[in-house]
C-alpha cells in the first residue's frame, strides 16, 4: 500500500481516463443511432428497430444497431486511393479523433466523489481526470481548434476538390465562429472569475442562477456558435453532401471514415458540455442537488444523473435542429458570424463588464436585492434591444432579385449601382 | 428565355415582416413542426410482421389465378386470347379436346412465368370468360426460375386460397358472371 502511494494519483487518472474514453466511444455509438431514431420519428418513419442481441430473435428496440453498424463499417475495406497524400491521409482521421478525445481531459462529468480516505488522493474526488488544469476552458478551446487539422489535413490530403473545398470551407466557417464563441465563453468567464470548468459550474450552484439566465445574448451567440463550431446543420456546409460529396471525408473509407464521424459526434458531445457547464448550471437543479461541495454517495449520482440529462438534452435539441432547419449559404454564414454574432457578442461582453466592475457600488448604493435586480434586468434589456437591433438593420440580409433589364445597356448601368429601367 | 422576354412574368418577393426579420419566431414555429412530427402516429408498415394494406384488391394486379366454374372445373376454354395479348409472352397453353359437352377445349396445361410477367393485367382484359384473373398477392418469391413457373395446379391453388377474400369479377365490376 505505502510502495503504491505515490502512484495513486496516477492511477486514479488512468481509471478516470478508461471510464471516460469508454464511456464516450460508447456514446457516440449510441448517439448515432438516437439521431437515427430521431430523423425516423421527424419524418413519420420508425427507424431501426430490428437488430437486437446477435442469433437471437430478441430486439430490444433495435439497441444492438450501433455494434451492427461499427463492425459493418470496420470490416470495410480499408482504402487508400493512388493519389493521396499517404503519410497526411493517415494521419488525419488519428488527430481529429486524438484531439476531440483530448478535449475531455478538462471538462468535468459530474461533481465530486465523497472522501474515500486513501492517503494520496485529494479528497473529495473530482469527477475530471486533469483536476489541477487552472485554464480548463483555455485548453478545450486550444484543442478544439487543433481538431480543425483534421478536417484541413484530411481535405488536403486526399488530393480531391470536394475534400478541398470541405477543408476549405471548415477552415473558414471555424475561424468566423470561434470568435462568437470565445465573445460568449468570455461573459461567463468575467462572472465566474475562473477559468476551471469546475468552478465556474459551482458558482452557479453557490447563487442558484445560471449563467443563460444572467446573460442571455451570451447564451445565445455561444449555442449559435457552437452548433457551427460542431459543424452541424444548419452550418455543415464542410461536409454537404448535397454539394461536396461528403466534403473533407469524400476519399475516405473503412476505419479512417469511422474515426471522422465518431470525432464529429465527439464534437457535438464537447458543445453540450460547454453549453451545460457553462451556461446551465452544470450538475445544478434548485431543489434537487444541493450546491456545496459536501456530498453524500447518492449526492454525486444524483449530479452526475442531473448533469447526463442536460447534456442529453442539449444534443437533443441539437438533432431537432438538424431536420428543422435548411442549410445556410457560405455567404450567409459569413454575414451571419461577422455582421450579428459578432456585434452581439461584445455587447453581451461589454455589458457584462460593466455590471461586475460597478457591482460594488450598486450594492452599497442600492442593498443586495435590488443590485441583484438590475444586474439580472441590464442583460435582458442589452438581448432583446440587440436582437431586435439586428432583426431591423438586417446586415444578414441579401439581396436575391435577379437583375431584369430590357437591354444589355440597362444590364451595364445595374451592375454599375445606376437605376433601373422600369420594366 | 431570356429574362427580359416578353412572356417572362416577374413576381415580387413579399418584403419580410417583422417575425421573419427577427429570426427566432420562425425557428420555433418550424421546431413546432418537427417536434409535432416527432410524436405524430408513424406510417412505417413493418413488413413481414404486418401485411401492407391494398387499396381495393378487386383491382390490384398481383400474382395470377385461373378461376373454376360452379363444377370446380378449370373456367379456361383455351382461346389464347390471353397469350396474344400478353405484350411479355410469359403464358404458355396447350389446348387439347374437351371432356365436357358445354366447350370444344380446354388449357391441356397452362404455365406463366411469373419472372416473366410484367402485372400488366391485358390478360386478364383480353379474357372473354373471366377465368385469369390478378389478385392482391403482392409478396412472390421462389428459390429458383423454374420454382416461378406457375403451371395450371398452381393458379388453381391460388384461386382456392384467395376466392374468399377477393370474389371473381361480377358483371357490376364489368366482369361477365
Amino acid at each position: 500500500m505505502n510502495a503504491l502511494t505515490p502512484f495513486l494519483p496516477t492511477i486514479a487518472a488512468l481509471v478516470k481516463i478508461g471510464l471516460l474514453v469508454g464511456g464516450l466511444m460508447t456514446a457516440a455509438a449510441y448517439l448515432v443511432l438516437v439521431e437515427r431514431w430521431m430523423a425516423a420519428w421527424v419524418q413519420d418513419r420508425k427507424g431501426p428497430n430490428r437488430v437486437g442481441i446477435p442469433l437471437t430473435k430478441i430486439r430490444l428496440f433495435g439497441l444492438g444497431q450501433p455494434m451492427a453498424d461499427g463492425l459493418k463499417i470496420i470490416m470495410k475495406e480499408d482504402f487508400t486511393p493512388r493519389h493521396v497524400d499517404k503519410v497526411l491521409y493517415t494521419v488525419a482521421p488519428l488527430v481529429i479523433l486524438a484531439a476531440s478525445l483530448a478535449i475531455f481531459a478538462a471538462i468535468p462529468f459530474g461533481s465530486v466523489l465523497p472522501p474515500l480516505g486513501i492517503p494520496g488522493l485529494p479528497d473529495p474526488v473530482p469527477f475530471l481526470v486533469a483536476p489541477g488544469l487552472d485554464v480548463g476552458v483555455l485548453w478545450v478551446f486550444a484543442l478544439s481548434s487543433i481538431a480543425v487539422y483534421g478536417v484541413l489535413l484530411g481535405g488536403w490530403a486526399s488530393n480531391n476538390k470536394y475534400g478541398f473545398l470541405g477543408g476549405l470551407r471548415s477552415s473558414a466557417q471555424l475561424v468566423a465562429y470561434e470568435i462568437p464563441l470565445g465573445l460568449g465563453l468570455l461573459g461567463v468567464v468575467l462572472a465566474a472569475g475562473s477559468l476551471k470548468l469546475d468552478a465556474i459550474m459551482n458558482a452557479q450552484a453557490e447563487s442558484g442562477i445560471w449563467y443563460a439566465f444572467a446573460q442571455p445574448l451570451g447564451f445565445l451567440v455561444f449555442f449559435v456558435a457552437s452548433f457551427a463550431e460542431a459543424a452541424r446543420l444548419p452550418f455543415d456546409l464542410p461536409e454537404a453532401e448535397q454539394e461536396l460529396v461528403g466534403g473533407y471525408h469524400t476519399e475516405y473509407s473503412g476505419i479512417k471514415l469511422l474515426l471522422f464521424l465518431v470525432a464529429e459526434f465527439l464534437h457535438m458531445v464537447t458543445a453540450a458540455f460547454l453549453i451545460v457547464i457553462m451556461f446551465l448550471g452544470g450538475w445544478h437543479l434548485w431543489g434537487v442537488t444541493g450546491s456545496g461541495q459536501e456530498v453524500t454517495w447518492l449526492g454525486a449520482l444524483v449530479r452526475f444523473g442531473v448533469l447526463s440529462a442536460k447534456i442529453f438534452g442539449v444534443i437533443l435539441f441539437f438533432m431537432l435542429v438538424r431536420w428543422s432547419w435548411p442549410r445556410f449559404r457560405f455567404d450567409q454564414l459569413m454575414n451571419l458570424a461577422w455582421k450579428v454574432m459578432l456585434p452581439l457578442g461584445i455587447a453581451n461582453l461589454v455589458t457584462v463588464a460593466t455590471i461586475e466592475e460597478f457591482r460594488p457600488q450598486l450594492v452599497a448604493a442600492l442593498g443586495a436585492g435590488p443590485a441583484a435586480a438590475i444586474a439580472l434586468a441590464a442583460p435582458w434589456a442589452v438581448f432583446f434591444l440587440g436582437w431586435i437591433a439586428a432583426g431591423m438593420l438586417t446586415p444578414s440580409g441579401t439581396d436575391n432579385t435577379p437583375i431584369r433589364t430590357h437591354t444589355m445597356l440597362d444590364a451595364e448601368r445595374s451592375l454599375r449601382g445606376q437605376d433601373l429601367v422600369e420594366v | 428565355m431570356k429574362p427580359t422576354d416578353a412572356a417572362v412574368t416577374w413576381i415580387e418577393e413579399k418584403p419580410l415582416g417583422l417575425a421573419e426579420r427577427l429570426y427566432l419566431p420562425l425557428f420555433v414555429q418550424g421546431l413546432t413542426t418537427t417536434a409535432r412530427h416527432l410524436v405524430s402516429p408513424k406510417v412505417t408498415v413493418s413488413y413481414p410482421e404486418q401485411r401492407p394494406k391494398v387499396g381495393n384488391p378487386l383491382i390490384y394486379r398481383g400474382v395470377h389465378r385461373l378461376n373454376r366454374d360452379t363444377e370446380g372445373r378449370v373456367k379456361c376454354v383455351a382461346c389464347f386470347l390471353c397469350a396474344t395479348a400478353c405484350p411479355a409472352h410469359c403464358i404458355d397453353i396447350v389446348a387439347t379436346d374437351s371432356p365436357w359437352p358445354d366447350r370444344e377445349k380446354y388449357p391441356e396445361s397452362f404455365a406463366i412465368d411469373e419472372l416473366r410477367c410484367i402485372f400488366c393485367g391485358m390478360c386478364e382484359e383480353a379474357c372473354p370468360v373471366d377465368a385469369i384473373e390478378l389478385t392482391s398477392l403482392l409478396d412472390l418469391t421462389g428459390k429458383s426460375r423454374e420454382e416461378m413457373i406457375f403451371d395450371k395446379e398452381k393458379l388453381l391453388s391460388v384461386y382456392d386460397m384467395t376466392k374468399d377474400s377477393e370474389p371473381m369479377k361480377s358483371a357490376s365490376l364489368g366482369g361477365t358472371l
